[in-house]
């Protein structure tokens, strides 16, 4: 292999090497396996039966995960919205800010970034659970609006825990920006809002669009927080597979399995190859 | 000055106010939820009770806690094990297409949908599938063992599932390791085994302290994987706060339990932040920590030139050379 004679000196231990082989092998068969069995005719997995592509028919006319797929997105695309705001006002706050209070600010914002989702999901679930129960009664007299756990609360709940990925990305673009690009503006007698608009803003731009795509993906991706501040008859796409799969391995999910991967391998060589070609 | 500082305070506060609201005071709510009584309903009663509490001395529990803790720590360093050769081999592979190509591959099942890589288990240890035929054909195994629902099968998952987690911040620092210094210390007449561990590990230290978080908080507080490839003598804490909630409709019996596991989760936080105030800034731009990394390297140079390995006569040589 020729990158192992490029590298100089004494033997180089085979052993990395091995170790990466082995772990990208584990990483990819159970995946391997659940592409195979999507063309499988068998309906029970195991034994090949015969090349089919009946599981890809039953998923495409399958209207349950249609609807949830559109849940999905609805919610997805309001969450990204509003988490990406004040993802980025936020990232404008560290990245300027030399008060004290940035230590306080800063952890507030990056704790929710490894907080388990059970975590944030029960305690989610409670706070509206209280709000309900204390509030309910009233509003609905006054208001007419019937509180309730629906498209509202998972909506909340996703914009609580995009917010704080989109605050890290924004913040590393702006990080690695040319300050110097702002200070010959005020040199040159820009206003402050002039060079926010003009300068700051398209420069972090990608920034912000990475953060967006970031939280859109853990938006359309996230199973137990919607699960706990979901009502009784919202489905999101995660929702429901993971309902069917608590029924066993039914064969529909497996050719959905195949789409997804194949998505995700899309978009991680799309993103990469735009990297690429906005760092050349 | 004071009118952008102001201005500053505004672009920060809605950010703020928001996690205020529906992120800190909801683990508020949680430890005073715990406090309240069950109502018929599922819902949550009036008045106050310990009762919640004193449910937590279930004799269940201990095992659920303990096997949550051995599980969380025991995938923690699996992960962490794999992932520094991985990343010590990537970080090291001159071309940088095929180190962008084995890289790819590392982060696909990163953003591949968690859901999606625990169906692949349930398939891969499918008591009908290929593996299960294998094994027995193998003799390994005879034909009425399950491979799935049991704690084995949650811990292979879980491991399965962390690594990329893991891999990621381990790789960022390893991609900024200079590799110049483990050359050094082998002039200077290291093995390659005691660079590796004198030189390279101390560091990637930042790296791996990062993944160890990354990894065993999300592990302590994992649910969907006991859920779906466990069994009933697989539970863990996180699973267990779902069935209260879901299955048991029990509320404040459920905050309680959670009110632990943040407790739980805490502590190895609020060390981490300890760990990372200790060892500096995150900034790798900034000047004076690269005057400080310049600092270092000499630094590790001559604690290298009192290493056992080294002959005296290596360490005269050395100095004769660096005075030429």
């Amino acid at each position: 292999m020729k990158f192992f004679r490029k590298n100089r000196g004494a033997a180089q231990s085979r052993f990395p090497m091995l170790i990466t082989l082995l772990t990208l092998i584990f990483l990819y068969t159970p995946l391997v396996m659940v592409v195979i069995a999507s063309f499988n005719a068998s309906k029970y997995g195991g034994s090949w039966v015969g090349f089919s592509l009946i599981w890809y028919d039953k998923l495409f006319h399958h209207d349950v995960i249609w609807n949830a797929l559109l849940n999905t997105l609805i919610i997805a695309f309001f969450s990204t919205f509003f988490s990406t705001v004040l993802g980025t006002l936020a990232a404008l706050y560290l990245y300027r800010t030399k008060s004290k209070f940035k230590s306080i600010y800063s952890t507030l914002i990056y704790t929710p970034l490894i907080v388990p989702d059970i975590l944030m999901g029960i305690s989610l679930l409670m706070l509206f659970v209280l709000v309900i129960s204390v509030c309910g009664g009233w509003v609905s007299s006054l208001l007419g609006i019937n509180m309730h756990l629906g498209f509202t609360t998972i909506i909340i709940a996703h914009i609580t825990f995009c917010l704080s990925y989109v605050t890290m990305v924004v913040l590393a673009r702006l990080q690695e920006f040319d300050h110097s690009l702002i200070e010959a503006a005020q040199d040159l007698g820009a206003s402050s809002l002039y060079i926010f608009f003009k300068v700051t803003l398209p420069i972090i731009m990608p920034g912000i669009i990475a953060g967006a795509l970031f939280a859109f993906t853990l938006s359309i991706d996230d199973f137990v927080i919607t699960f706990f501040v979901k009502g009784a008859g919202d489905t999101t796409l995660p929702i429901y597979i993971q309902s069917a799969m608590r029924r066993g391995t039914p064969a529909v999910i497996n050719a959905l399995s195949v789409i997804f991967l194949v998505l995700t391998f899309v978009f991680v060589f799309g993103t990469q190859k735009l990297l690429s070609r906005k760092k050349s | 000055m004071k009118l952008r500082n102001c201005g500053n305070f505004f672009l920060g506060l809605p950010a703020f106010v928001w996690l205020l609201i529906f992120y800190a005071l909801p683990a508020i709510v949680v430890f005073f939820i715990a406090f309240k009584p069950v109502d018929s309903n599922g819902g949550i009663g009036d008045g106050w009770t310990l009762r919640a509490i004193q449910e937590l001395k279930d004799p269940s529990y201990p095992a659920i806690m303990w096997r949550t803790f051995w599980q969380g720590i025991v995938s923690t360093f699996v992960c962490i094990a794999v992932s520094i050769p991985i990343c010590y081999q990537l970080a090291r592979i001159p071309s940088v297409k095929v180190k962008n190509f084995f890289l790819l591959l590392i982060v696909v099942p990163f953003w591949t949908n968690f859901l999606i890589r625990i169906y692949a288990w349930k398939v891969f240890l499918h008591p009908d599938g290929a593996l299960k035929h294998l094994l027995v054909w193998m003799g390994v195994i005879p034909q009425s063992t399950m491979l799935l629902y049991n704690q084995w099968a949650v811990l292979a998952v879980m491991i399965y599932t962390y690594i990329p987690f893991a891999v990621l911040p381990i790789y960022s620092v390893s991609e900024k390791f200079d590799f110049s210094l483990l050359d050094a210390a082998k002039d200077l007449g290291a093995s390659s085994f005691y660079a590796f561990r004198k030189v390279f590990l101390p560091g990637i230290s930042k790296g791996v302290l990062t993944a160890v978080m990354v990894v065993l908080i999300p592990a302590f507080g994992a649910y969907l994987i006991p859920d779906l490839v466990g069994g009933k003598d697989s539970h863990l804490v996180g699973d267990m706060i779902a069935r209260r909630v879901f299955v048991d409709r029990n509320l404040p019996h459920a905050s309680a339990l959670s009110a632990v596991l943040m407790i739980a989760v805490f502590l190895p936080l609020v060390a981490f932040i300890w760990f990372r105030k200790i060892f500096g800034s995150k900034s790798s731009d900034d000047p004076r920590l690269q005057l400080k990394q310049q600092d270092t390297k000499q630094r590790l140079g001559s604690s290298l030139l009192f290493t056992p390995e080294n002959g005296i006569s290596q360490t005269q040589q050395k100095g004769e050379e660096a005075n030429e």
